[in-house]
């Protein structure tokens, strides 16, 4: 699962087409007006994910556009949260390792009351199906999470970069 | 001399068996003082110097040692001549007495004295007879200390053993371990290299001895008294591997190997090190190593993790190719720099063509990185790119992709640039001069934001450049600038065109006076508009207003520029074009901006003293003679913020331009100030007898408050030039100050009082001013029904704020009433604020650039002197004043700077843990703002009250207001932070406490909130922290 960038170890894919990362959002007068409710919109969404982490390229899933934000949709009144991401490549045995990552980021930034569905663009992956399965079973996120070597994985995928 | 010979004879005996270690400091008194010489120490230590115990013979020996450490200055040749024999010979004794004879050499090595060939006998006999590595740590940096003195004073001699000094040296660092040890013989190492030692055959050897230490792996002890750093340690060592081409044989493989190191901070050293070393190289030294080089920077570009590491490797790629372009080459050997650039044009090059895949951005950056290594070196690599650049971009039909092309050509062109040596050679892009404008002026017409912007960056790059902008590009260019100021409505899009407007007219001004200036003008003042549908007309005033500052820079732009922005404050005066208050103060803020930005010349000085600053005292008169008049329809230009922009131009010109027409601005504002002498101001139709300090029968604030103008023209000159008829001016400005009763008039009096006050000379007239002053603001003060105790309390905030500023003797005074005024029920509250400006700069006056007198570190000083007062007081207030107490604490604590807040924190936290309880939001605010970046690294009395700094935060994260909840959750983010032990406990309480802002009704709650969570989450986590 963990990948090294040295010489040694091939990436599956070690020129990927890369995006150009949206502007930041830009600051309105009615976000800083006290009485005013700003309500959780896709940018918002989109925000939280767009920066996690490619768990093999030093670059966010939004360079790759595993996210966009056309792909993320929100109901605040209903508190459901939907986020359709697409892998690089077809084959590509991270999916669901990102899948996992843009999941577990929106439980921890998103208010309980939501209920959130993460899966693969439609007809983007070969197992698809798999992974979607996997990614809707409460179960197994939880086994997955305990698992350590892979909550490794998925924190290194949201921590802010360094150095 | 017989009592000193007993008295010495009863100093040996007392160090040597009674163990008295003061004993040896009396000894060299004695011999400092000349009680008794050194040959007679050396009778005296007879007995224990021939003694049977090597214990003896030692004590005696340190007894010598350490006399010669205080007194190696006051021996003559012979004694050292003697000496030295002595200790030489005492190398070979028992190894007790080794560290004492070792210390005694190194005092020696000192010695001024040193006979010719002492040097070289002393060194032969340590190499010969000390195994330096197994003495102890003191011992060997002894050595080390010897040879570093001989090196200093004895080179010659040194270089006469040859080689075996090397050897000898060699063999004594052998093993060294610590980390003081290693940079003295760092430093000795680094001395035989640049020193030009010969190493004979020995070079391998102390590539060996030295290189075993790369990279340097250290981390300090906590709490390491002797605070080496790893930083410190990598520089000594990279001082040797890099001294000598010597070396380059064995330190480029070795670079090679460590850059495939999995230890970011091996990468970096290794890649710093090798941009170090090529500096020396020719290119002989390098021809074996160069594919494997190439290789091991490629992959730290291409798949690199680190910003860091990329730049080091685009850095070292850089000296690479300087090192190969410099070489002089051989008929018969290749040209190394050709061979290595066809490897890095055969990696890279393809990926320029693929706009949209990862590796376009790091090719590009090798290819840049090698191009500005020399001029030759940019001639290959762009002969080779740019062709198939501009095919590209003219064949693709993608704007993401021709932005990208685009960007890569501008950092091409800005490579280029930053290694352009001083000659006037034409431009390594002549050839594609027409190409490179053509691509720019299609991207400018493009209607994609990111392209346009690109393209001012390409223009901008090319005019810096000689020759690749013709006069007619420039034109040109000026059309497209016009164009897009008036119809662009993308805020990025006429930032950038702004910015690219004003660094084409720096360099070709002409075109922009003839074209750019008129159509700007002509475009404000008229009133069809058909140019831009798209555009309001503010949005076009602003524009046009910026794009005239940024333009501003060459005089001969200024004197065109200024007559249109003062046409707009005219036009806004009489009315004639409709420009909006905050249009009038986009002028002024343009006029400054030009004031601030122009070299100070003779001929803008004028400009600015002669004409601009006349003229807008001339309308600001007139819009308030006229607004005594009429009640509706008054001008803009009797408007506080126009005012504050004519006060902010006024200070500009007269603090920056010009000193002597300074001064001339300033006697004429005085004039007209005290006497009315309009004089001097344009379109004079004033009346005479015009009073603006004095009282009129009705009060009459549109006139009293342009007294801020004469504080513009009065406050700010520099020291040297003075101000005529002082005493009067400030009895007005003092009298204006405590009578008037307009906000704005007499806090400007109060301030220009203040700013004149800062730099009148010490001295019993500016005492006794002060002391005048002082009674009548007392006096109101001290009166609770005087009408005035707000003017009263505003003169005493600003004259202790002037004398704060210049350290003045008096000032403790001020402070004391401004502390008693805490508890005063009408003015405590207005008291705790007036903290926050005693100790911030302020905008208008009394700052450095104003050229007031303000000392270094006044914060600090004023805190030192009162926290504590502050403290007492706020136990003895009575509960309801408390919080002035607290408010002004934190107004302090607030300005201070980092370091003194860190170390005042202990005695002040709990009171700032008090202030966090506060129920004032304005104390709750400005306290997390103390505290915030405090928490960054937090001093260990912070982690001892965790608790409660979590408990209050915690509590503030749900409060009413939403700066006080964003700033709580920031500090909580700051915790996060904290040795991970120490916080850990309070993880699964914050997750909690945080959950409840995910859900705020503000998104910026929600983001800090989130980021915050985030962090805590990965506290104690696997692959978090």
């Amino acid at each position: 699962m963990s990948s090294k960038m040295s010489a040694g170890s091939q990436l599956e894919n070690a020129n990927p087409v890369i995006f150009q990362r949206s502007v930041e959002r830009l600051l309105t007068a009615s976000e800083e007006d006290e009485d005013v409710h700003d309500a959780i919109d896709d940018r918002e969404i989109f925000d939280l994910i767009r920066s996690i982490n490619d768990p093999e390229h030093p670059l966010s899933l939004e360079e790759l556009n595993v996210v966009e934000q056309v792909r993320v949709k929100v109901n605040d009144a209903e508190s459901t949260v939907g986020v359709e991401f697409t892998p690089t490549i077809p084959h590509c045995s991270m999916a669901t390792l990102i899948g996992l990552s843009i999941k577990v980021k929106l439980l921890r930034s998103l208010p309980d009351r939501f209920k959130i569905d993460v899966h693969i663009t439609p007809g983007t992956h070969a197992s698809e199906e798999a992974v979607n399965k996997q990614l809707a079973d409460k179960e197994r996120v939880a086994a997955a999470l305990e698992n350590s070597s892979l909550l490794e994985v998925v924190n290194q995928c949201l921590s802010t970069r360094s150095i | 001399m017989a009592a000193d010979s007993t008295l010495l004879l009863s100093l040996v005996e007392e160090f040597v068996s009674g163990l008295q270690e003061s004993k040896a400091k009396d000894a060299a008194k004695g011999i400092k003082d000349g009680q008794f010489t050194i040959l007679q120490l050396v009778e005296a230590l007879g007995l224990s110097l021939t003694s049977s115990q090597p214990q003896t013979r030692a004590r005696g020996v340190q007894l010598l040692s350490e006399v010669l450490q205080e007194s190696h200055g006051e021996l003559t040749e012979r004694e050292v001549e003697v000496l030295i024999a002595f200790y030489e010979n005492r190398l070979k004794d028992h190894y007790v007495i080794t560290p004492p004879v070792l210390r005694g050499l190194q005092a020696l090595t000192k010695s001024k004295a040193l006979p010719p060939g002492s040097a070289v006998s002393m060194l032969r006999s340590l190499f010969q007879d000390v195994h330096v590595q197994s003495l102890m740590l003191a011992e060997r940096a002894c050595v080390y200390n010897m040879l570093i003195n001989l090196m200093e004073t004895r080179e010659a001699e040194l270089k006469g053993l040859g080689a075996d000094f090397v050897f000898g040296f060699v063999q004594s660092m052998d093993g060294e371990r610590d980390p003081r040890n290693l940079l003295l013989a760092f430093q000795i190492a680094k001395n035989i290299i640049l020193r030009g030692y010969d190493l004979g055959k020995f070079i391998e050897e102390l590539f060996e001895v030295t290189s075993c230490y790369f990279p340097i792996d250290f981390t300090p002890p906590p709490n390491d008294p002797h605070g080496i750093t790893k930083e410190e340690l990598i520089l000594a060592l990279r001082a040797v591997l890099t001294g000598t081409p010597k070396f380059a044989e064995f330190l480029l493989p070795l670079i090679i190997e460590k850059l495939d190191s999995d230890v970011q901070s091996a990468k970096l050293d290794s890649l710093q090190t090798l941009a170090g070393c090529v500096s020396q190289y020719e290119h002989k030294d390098l021809a074996d190593f160069l594919e494997g080089l190439w290789a091991s920077l490629r992959r730290e570009v291409f798949q690199t993790s680190s910003e860091k590491i990329e730049s080091a490797a685009l850095a070292a790629l850089t000296a690479l190719t300087s090192c190969l372009s410099r070489s002089v080459l051989n008929s018969d050997s290749d040209d190394s720099l050709c061979t290595f650039l066809e490897l890095v044009l055969k990696d890279c090059k393809h990926h320029l063509c693929e706009p949209d895949l990862k590796l376009v951005w790091p090719s590009a950056k090798l290819l840049q990185a090698s191009c500005s290594g020399s001029n030759r070196a940019s001639h290959i690599i762009t002969a080779a790119v740019m062709p198939s650049l501009i095919e590209q971009y003219n064949s693709r039909t993608q704007c993401s992709h021709r932005r990208t092309l685009l960007e890569v050509v501008q950092r091409f062109i800005q490579s280029v640039k930053s290694c352009r040596s001083s000659d006037n050679d034409e431009s390594v892009f002549s050839a594609y001069r027409a190409s490179l404008c053509s691509m720019a002026f299609s991207a400018l017409s493009e209607s994609n934001a990111s392209l346009q912007i690109t393209a001012t960056s390409v223009l901008t790059s090319l005019a810096q450049q000689t020759g690749l902008l013709l006069d007619s590009d420039v034109e040109l260019v000026v059309d497209h600038l016009i164009r897009l100021l008036l119809t662009e409505d993308d805020e990025r899009v006429s930032l950038a065109v702004v910015e690219c407007a004003g660094a084409l007219s720096e360099l070709h001004p002409a075109a922009f006076i003839t074209k750019l200036i008129p159509r700007l003008k002509q475009e404000m003042f008229s009133d069809q508009r058909e140019a831009s549908e798209q555009l309001s007309h503010h949005a076009v005033h602003q524009q046009c207003m910026s794009a005239l500052a940024a333009v501003s820079i060459q005089p001969s732009v200024v004197q065109e520029s200024t007559p249109v922005l003062l046409e707009v404050l005219s036009s806004a005066h009489t009315g004639s074009v409709s420009f909006s208050v905050d249009e009038v103060v986009l002028a002024c803020r343009s006029l400054q901006r030009i004031a601030e930005q122009v070299q100070d010349g003779e001929e803008t000085g004028r400009c600015f003293h002669d004409i601009i600053i006349p003229r807008l005292l001339s309308l600001a008169l007139q819009a308030a003679l006229q607004g005594d008049k009429s009640s509706d329809g008054r001008s803009p230009l009797v408007e506080e913020a126009v005012l504050s922009a004519m006060v902010s131009v006024i200070s500009a010109s007269c603090s920056r331009l010009q000193p002597s027409l300074a001064g001339q601005t300033a006697s004429r504002a005085v004039s007209l100030f005290l006497n009315g002498d309009v004089s001097f101001l344009p379109d004079n139709s004033f009346p005479s007898h015009i009073q603006l300090l004095r009282k009129q029968q009705e009060d009459s604030w549109s006139r009293s408050q342009l007294v801020c103008l004469l504080m513009a023209c009065v406050c700010t000159l520099p020291r040297s030039v003075e101000v005529p008829h002082m005493e009067q001016l400030l009895s007005e400005l003092e009298e204006m100050s405590c009578s008037c009763s307009h906000l704005l008039s007499y806090t400007s009096a109060a301030k220009c009082f203040a700013g004149l006050l800062n730099k009148m000379p010490q001295g019993d007239s500016l005492n006794g001013l002060i002391q005048r002053t002082m009674t009548r603001v007392c006096r109101e003060l001290d009166c609770t029904s005087s009408p005035v105790r707000t003017q009263a309390f505003t003169l005493l905030i600003w004259v202790a704020k002037a004398l704060l500023l210049r350290y003045h003797p008096l000032f403790s005074a001020l402070t004391d009433k401004i502390f008693s005024l805490l508890d005063d029920t009408d003015l405590g509250p207005m008291a705790a604020d007036s903290f926050s400006l005693l100790m911030s700069d302020s905008a208008d006056v009394l700052n450095r650039s104003c050229h007031a007198d303000v000392r270094i570190m006044y914060r600090q000083r004023f805190f030192s002197e009162n926290s504590a007062k502050l403290v007492q007081g706020f136990n003895a207030a009575p509960q309801e004043k408390k919080p002035n107490y607290l408010k002004a604490l934190s107004n302090i604590v607030n300005q201070l700077p980092k370091q003194v807040q860190v170390t005042e924190l202990p005695a002040l936290l709990s009171l700032l843990l008090e202030a966090l309880t506060c129920p004032d939001q304005g104390v709750q605010l400005s306290t997390l703002s103390c505290l915030e970046p405090v928490l960054v690294s937090p001093p260990p009395v912070l982690i001892q009250q965790l608790e409660a700094l979590v408990n209050r935060l915690l509590a503030l994260i749900c409060s009413p207001v939403m700066n006080v909840r964003m700033a709580s959750i920031r500090c909580v983010h700051a915790l996060s932070h904290f040795p991970a032990h120490e916080v850990l406990p309070f993880r699964a309480r914050v997750l909690r406490a945080l959950a409840q802002p995910l859900d705020d009704k503000k998104r910026l709650v929600r983001r800090e909130a989130v980021q915050a969570r985030g962090e805590w989450f990965l506290l104690g986590s696997p692959g978090g922290r």
